[in-house]
């Protein structure tokens, strides 16, 4: 590569930051120029190290990330440019460290906001070390054919509208990054296209400016013209009105200087560079073109005529002959990104998976259609959210009430209770919040808690069937099941279970029916004049309670054993118990208890002397 | 924004403070001084800085600008009570004045008030920036107009990552300093390393004089490079920007400045003349002065109503905070001669920024404005291209026949500031 050169089809780079999009956005670039290889072989992330995935064309490839550019140059010595997105804040002490470098030649700095000072240093050490930093506060430039920075250029189909994958005749370079792709667009509806250009950045001291790319590409001989583009502001045009008078720019070159309004308001008036204020008549926009001008530089009468004033210069070197005819290609195709065909309504695809009853997608998510402030605002509660996200239903407030009223109930049985035992001794163990309390969570079932479900099921089958309790009973005996939801350690008909009467007297009071408690109530008095503590306990109130609130909702039979089947109702009884468990668990960290070990006088070992020999 | 002017006061505040630190203790540098807003309580500060009854005082305006002496802007030798008289004359007083530059209109509001300094000698030191070196000029005939006697100046470049301490500090002042040259140099390389370490881009002190050996400054000018607000937070201490004189913010341009600090992206607004009938709302920074340039190149000056620039991707919630603003302003009064207004909603072809997005913001403050555009015959021109440009044009095509507002719609195929000559035709004829 001739030193006027900055990039060719080989050349391969660093990205300094995480910018996977602007490193996309160039891989797109390098497919559709045909290179052979990526032109991204690594991220520099101090962040963390791994991979990177991208498209190659159609095709997936991971890119590696290096925490240190040292790590990254080690891996991959022949890559000689380095794109630095990193901030304001660092990006003058990456590039410093990337300028020591033997490797790196080229260092784009992306940020805007990096301190004067620290610029000025690195353009002195990039001189005098030969290499070539552009920016910073750019978005970079491209060399159609071999190389894009970044996000330069935009989309692939701006790459392709103005043949930007293809080299023309005319190098390009400007102060303003944002307008750099309209001056590639002019450029290519005016002449055979752009061979190279590069936006240096609009602060008061950009590391390269527009002078030293206008050298390169008078010293290039596939640069046939030179288009700029400079701003009012410093002195920096002057240096190209004197390389033009000195004979060392010969090339036509067009160009315009931006802001010859600044005069016309009022001063002080900062535009959106930071270079871009005059402190005196020479730095002005007027005085600038004037003085381009004057040395024998195109320059249009406004920006209106730019692209004219380029058509003719490009028309003019073609009619001498001093162009030749480009043999157009057709680029490859870049597939679309699946997001972006999914925002233009291109392409369809069936889902994997379904949600009806929370939506996080939107700016606020919300619960079954009723956003999270909605639910707060008008105190939807524990139950009522229940009712939004269990049930897909707004609850009338008597069953927010109920379910929380079940809730507060079943919160806790103390610690022997298996799941609670299990949580405790569990956490002796050393073990972690959620591993303790699943540990307890796992004993609810059948016998332990899961009684709800069953109590339900089978006062509902009594029910339905018409079973006089007596004829339940005997049923449910014939089938040697024991009924769920019956019977209590202590508690008796004469000594009855606080907690079932609240929730019995809750539903009295508030339910519009509850028939499945009345019948359970009357296979009790069959129960008990067995034995008195064959009474309803609290499993079986739970049980028989949430069917009716259901049928109180008016929920069909068949929807109420759907509910049933899919273990609805222990649902209660486990999100009450998980506070105690947690409750449990908090108990004994703070308690600071030991590994628990079961004393030997507690087990009976009944091992035999000698085992059964099997022949 | 890089370069930006600050208070003396600020100057001189930290000089007292950086001053001694760069010297080895061996420069002191007092400044006993205070910066008094409208809203300043006297009888705190008075409180704080007791010595403001006990000596001979200077007021004069703090407000970025110079030849305060030949402006009458300068109170020299006086006592705290007559201090606060003719302050109190002053405060939040229009008034007109002249520097080199022209005459410029604006409010005082900001004085700074220090000890009156008798003395004999007056020197002249500026330190500018410049690419590859720094530059210190001296002269011994300060507290004059510099340029009157630059033959007297002489100057030393101290070219980039230069240690001021390599070079020849005392060699290069004039002869005639004698043995006040020691101490100048002294003070010159600790101003120096100053400039350097707190990122100072302009400094200049016109007079400064010598009391009991300690340097005064008698004047400050002094410009920073915000750019290093992140390195320099603890040596600057509470900095403010102000405005410079005659241009003072309005709310509005205060507001947009405010959503410009709040994020990575670029808000720009300078209203220039509100009854103004040609509105930019501009991506980019250098798309942006295109636009006004072709405004003021095509002899539409006046009728140039802002300038202003939104960039860096901005989020919808700013597109419409932002277009909001620019709205409101050009909605509040019809055109007396009932004239169509002209909103050019103006860009280049974007790298990044997806521009249905940055529309989207645009769209809800337009809809926002609709009745008010209507009655104020505004006619919006949109041209812009990069990333969805495609699906962004549509949008505000469908916009206007959805509102009932003149949108006319141009993409990358029509050249950049066509739509500004398209407005203006429309209006001659």
């Amino acid at each position: 590569m001739k030193s006027y050169e900055l990039f060719d089809r080989n050349t391969t780079a660093f990205i300094y930051g995480s910018q996977q999009k602007a490193a996309q956005r160039m891989l797109d670039f390098d497919y559709l120029c045909k290179r052979e290889k990526p032109s991204v072989v690594g991220f520099i992330t101090p962040t963390g190290v791994g991979n990177y995935k991208l498209f190659w064309g159609t095709k997936e490839i991971t890119i590696p990330r290096y925490l240190t550019i040292e790590d990254a140059i080690k891996e991959n010595p022949d890559a000689d440019v380095m794109v630095n997105f990193a901030s304001e804040r660092s990006c003058a002490e990456s590039t410093m460290e990337a300028l020591e470098t033997e490797n790196i030649r080229t260092i784009i700095m992306i940020a805007e906001g990096v301190p004067q000072r620290d610029v000025r240093k690195i353009a002195k050490l990039a001189k005098e070390k030969g290499k070539w930093i552009i920016g910073p506060a750019t978005v970079g430039g491209i060399k159609p054919g071999c190389f894009k920075i970044g996000n330069a250029a935009g989309t692939v189909e701006n790459i392709r509208d103005t043949r930007l994958y293809r080299p023309g005749s005319v190098g390009f370079v400007s102060v303003s990054g944002g307008l750099s792709n309209e001056g590639y667009n002019i450029v290519s509806r005016n002449t055979d296209g752009i061979y190279e250009g590069y936006a240096v950045g609009g602060d008061v001291y950009p590391a390269t400016t527009l002078i030293d790319h206008l050298l390169r590409y008078e010293q290039n001989p596939n640069i046939k013209m030179m288009v700029a583009l400079g701003e009012v502001g410093g002195k920096d045009e002057y240096q190209i009105v004197q390389a033009v008078k000195d004979k060392k720019i010969t090339k036509p070159l067009v160009m315009w200087v931006t802001g010859t309004c600044a005069e016309m308001l009022p001063g002080g008036v900062q535009f959106g560079h930071a270079g871009a204020k005059a402190d005196s008549k020479e730095d002005t926009a007027k005085a600038k073109n004037a003085a381009l001008r004057e040395a024998g530089v195109i320059v249009p009468d406004s920006f209106e005529d730019y692209g004219e004033k380029i058509k003719m210069t490009f028309d003019k070197l073609k009619a001498e002959g001093k162009i030749k005819e480009i043999v157009e290609q057709t680029p490859p195709n870049i597939p679309m990104d699946y997001a972006q065909a999914v925002a233009e309504g291109l392409v369809r695809k069936p889902t994997n998976f379904i949600s009806t009853i929370c939506d996080e997608t939107g700016e606020i998510h919300n619960y079954c259609g009723v956003p999270i402030d909605k639910v707060i605002k008008e105190k939807y509660g524990i139950g009522g959210v229940i009712g939004l996200l269990w049930f897909k239903k707004v609850l009338p407030q008597y069953a927010r009430d109920f379910i929380e009223l079940v809730i507060q109930i079943v919160a806790d049985h103390g610690p022997a209770v298996s799941g609670a035992h299990n949580t405790i001794v569990t956490a002796r163990a050393g073990k972690n919040l959620i591993e303790s309390i699943v540990s307890g969570i796992l004993t609810i079932g059948p016998r332990f808690g899961g009684a709800v479900n069953g109590a339900a099921n089978h006062f509902s089958w009594g029910l339905e069937n018409n079973l006089e309790p007596r004829d339940f009973i005997n049923q449910m005996k014939k089938k040697n099941i024991r009924v769920q939801g019956i019977g209590h350690r202590i508690h008796s008909i004469d000594n009855p279970d606080e907690r079932c009467e609240i929730m019995m007297n809750f539903a009295k009071e508030h339910f519009p029916k509850h028939p499945l408690l009345d019948y359970a109530l009357a296979v009790q008095d069959v129960t008990t004049m067995k034995k008195n503590t064959l009474i309803l306990n609290v499993d079986g109130t739970i049980g028989v309670l949430f069917v009716d609130l259901l049928k109180s909702l008016n929920y069909k039979d068949e929807e109420i054993k759907e509910m049933i089947d899919m273990g609805f109702f222990n649902a209660f009884f486990i999100i009450g118990r998980t506070i105690g468990f947690m409750g449990h668990y908090f108990d004994q960290k703070r308690l600071k208890t030991p590994l628990y070990r079961h004393p030997w006088d507690d087990i009976l070992y009944d091992v035999p002397e000698k085992p059964e020999v099997v022949k | 924004m890089a370069q930006k002017g600050i208070r003396e006061y600020d100057a001189k505040r930290m000089m007292s403070k950086a001053l001694p630190d760069f010297s080895n203790g061996n420069i002191k540098f007092e400044a006993k001084q205070v910066l008094i807003g409208a809203k300043t309580d006297l009888e705190k500060l008075v409180k704080e800085n007791p010595w403001l009854k006990e000596e001979k005082l200077v007021a004069k305006p703090d407000q970025l600008f110079g030849k305060r002496g030949l402006n009458n802007l300068l109170y020299v030798n006086k006592s705290w009570a007559e201090v606060q008289k003719w302050i109190n004359e002053r405060m939040n007083k229009t008034v007109t004045i002249t520097q080199t530059t022209g005459k410029t209109t604006g409010e005082l509001n900001y004085f700074l008030v220090e000890k009156f300094v008798p003395h004999d000698d007056e020197y002249y030191i500026a330190i500018t920036t410049h690419r590859d070196c720094d530059t210190i000029h001296f002269s011994t005939k300060g507290g004059v107009n510099i340029e009157e006697v630059w033959d007297s100046v002489v100057t030393l470049d101290v070219p980039l990552s230069t240690e001021i301490d390599d070079l020849d500090v005392k060699g290069f002042l004039p002869k005639e300093l004698g043995d006040k040259t020691e101490i100048i140099a002294e003070f010159i390389k600790a101003l120096y390393k100053m400039l350097v370490e707190y990122h100072f881009v302009y400094l200049e002190l016109n007079p400064f004089t010598f009391v009991d050996g300690a340097p005064v400054a008698l004047d400050a000018v002094a410009k920073v490079d915000d750019y290093a607000s992140f390195q320099c937070a603890e040596m600057w201490g509470d900095l403010k920007f102000p405005s410079p004189f005659g241009l003072e913010k309005t709310i509005e341009e205060e507001k947009i400045d405010e959503l410009d600090e709040r994020t990575g992206a670029s808000l720009k607004l300078t209203v220039l003349n509100p009854e103004g009938r040609i509105w930019n709302l501009v991506a980019g920074g250098g798309a942006s002065v295109i636009y006004a340039d072709t405004v003021v190149d095509l002899g539409y000056t006046k009728e140039l109503a802002n300038y202003g620039e939104y960039s860096g991707n901005p989020s919808t919630e700013l597109t419409y905070g932002y277009t909001k603003i620019v709205l409101d302003l050009m909605t509040r009064k019809k055109d007396p001669q009932g004239r169509h207004k002209y909103l050019l909603i103006g860009g280049g072809i974007a790298n990044f920024t997806d521009v249905a997005k940055t529309f989207t913001g645009i769209v809800q403050a337009i809809t926002e404005f609709k009745s008010k555009l209507i009655e104020t015959n505004v006619k919006i021109y949109v041209r812009r291209g990069g990333p969805n440009y495609v699906e962004g044009l549509n949008i505000m095509k469908n916009l206007g026949e959805k509102l009932g507002i003149p949108i006319e719609v141009y993409g990358p195929e029509t050249h950049m500031t066509k739509i500004v000559s398209l407005a203006l035709d429309e209006k001659v004829g």
